[in-house]
Order: structure tokens, then sequence, then C-alpha cells
């Protein structure tokens, strides 16, 4: 961990002065109101309100290959305890590319004793997917993957 | 029709954390899908799921069309006193269905 963190400061300084500071990955993943579809975040906007999102914490498992679209794991966690006084609310997820950019929204709290989340999700083209989590104490933290899909969701005709 | 999956273990020790695994069957129809002659199908998704605990609430999600058909969703609960979980789906058209399961905390 420590080291990848390292390494990414080793980088961003070496092209720092320059124009490509902005395509850093680290930096791009940290904020998705940058996300490249207008649509992502504006459903982000709506969801979680203007607030800034941190990255972090924030842990998406997803394959980051998937043959089928239709049926794709998820699993959302949350490196965060789940005591009475700091606790994760709730945990909303998003995608880039879909005909509609909301997935779903979990709500939890200190009762749930692990922030942690699964579902399976459909995915129309391969793309990124967010994952935000809003803390009992009002912050968010988010994390994004990137999925290739092959054969994508909801786009065959029904017979 | 409608028929729910529902995994909880029947046996944990207090304070222990447990995790629930919900299943419904449901096409979870997109809204964005089209007939071969053209004509739009129309949505039909289960929106809501919450799961009570005795009778209090300890999870909730809302559901949007990217969820692959016959949802599942897991998550966990700290097993605090022995009783029911109950656990609904609420959707389009009416859909509303409703499964439980019991817990023995020692």
């Amino acid at each position: 961990m420590s080291e990848s963190t390292d390494s990414t400061r080793r980088r961003f300084l070496a092209v720092a002065g320059s124009t490509a500071i902005i395509s850093v990955a680290p930096i791009f993943t940290a904020n998705p109101a940058n996300a490249t579809s207008e649509s992502l975040a504006a459903a982000i906007r709506e969801v979680v309100g203007g607030e800034v999102i941190h990255a972090g914490k924030v842990k998406l498992d997803v394959p980051p290959l998937v043959e089928n679209g239709n049926t794709v794991p998820i699993t959302i966690s949350v490196a965060n305890p789940m005591t009475d006084a700091d606790y994760v609310k709730s945990i909303h997820v998003f995608n880039e590319k879909n005909p509609q950019p909301n997935v779903g929204n979990f709500y939890l709290g200190a009762r749930a004793g692990r922030a942690q989340v699964s579902t399976r999700i459909r995915l129309a083209d391969t793309q990124k997917i967010v994952a935000i989590a809003r803390l009992s104490d009002g912050s968010l933290w988010s994390a994004s993957a990137d999925v290739v899909v092959t054969l994508a969701a909801c786009t065959e005709e029904a017979s | 029709m409608a028929s729910a999956l529902i995994n909880v273990p029947g046996k944990a020790k207090r304070g222990e954390i447990i995790e629930i695994k919900t299943l419904m069957s449901h096409i979870m129809e997109t809204g964005f899908r089209h007939t071969v002659t053209g004509e739009p199908i129309p949505r039909n998704i289960i929106t809501s799921f919450s799961c009570h605990y005795n009778g209090v609430e300890i999870f909730r999600a809302d559901l949007f069309p990217a969820i692959a058909a016959n949802p599942f969703i897991s998550f966990s609960t700290v097993a605090t006193e022995s009783g029911t979980f109950d656990f609904h789906w609420i959707g389009d058209r009416g859909f509303s269905e409703s499964a439980s399961a019991s817990i023995t905390v020692e």
C-alpha cells in the first residue's frame, strides 16, 4: 500500500510542471466529479449531494473481465469500524455507460457489524463502476473499478 | 410464482457478525429493451428491498434496472437476540413479496 503511494508520488513529481498532471490515474479516480460521463457525475450529485468525495476506505470487488454482462458479481466493503459513534450509513453504486447511471443504494447502520454488501449487476458495456460510502459523520469516500465486458447486457432484443 | 431464497444461520453466538443472503426470483425487465417489432418493453423491476430484525429495520436497498435478474443481495448484521428476520421486496406493477427466517442466539 505505502509502496504504491510512494511510487505514485514519484511519478507525480516526475510529471509535475508538465500538463500531464491531470491524467495521473489516482487523481482522476479520487474525484468522480471529473468523470468522463456527465450523466454519471449528475447521478452522483443527485444521490450524495455536491460535497467533497475522498478517495479511499471503499473497496470495490468486481471481476476485471466478464464474459456475460447480464450478471456480474460485485462486493463493496468499507474499511471503517461499525460502532454506534462511527459507522457506515450508506453505500451507493453507479456505472458509467448503462442507459441509467444508478445501480443501487444500500442503507446499513451500526448494527451491520461489518460494512459489506454483495449483489449482482448488469453492465451494458465495458465501463467504470463507482462506489461511494457515506459515513455517520457525513464524510464521503469512494472507489472505482474498470470492467471489460465481452457480452453486453440490455442490448439484445427480447424474443 | 415469485419465490425467495433466504440464507440465515439458524444459530449464532451473541455478538457474532452473521451474513444474510437473499435472492428473489424476478425478471427485472429494464425498460430499455425493445421487441423484434420495435415496441419498447415496459420496465418491471423490484425497486426496494428491506430487512427487519425483530421489527427493527437493519438494512434497506433501492434497486435500479442495473441490478441483474433474480436480485441477489447479501449483507451482514450482529446477532443480538433470538427472533425473526422479515424481508420485503417491493416493485413495479404492484409487486410485493415477503419472507422470513428465524435465528436462535445463545
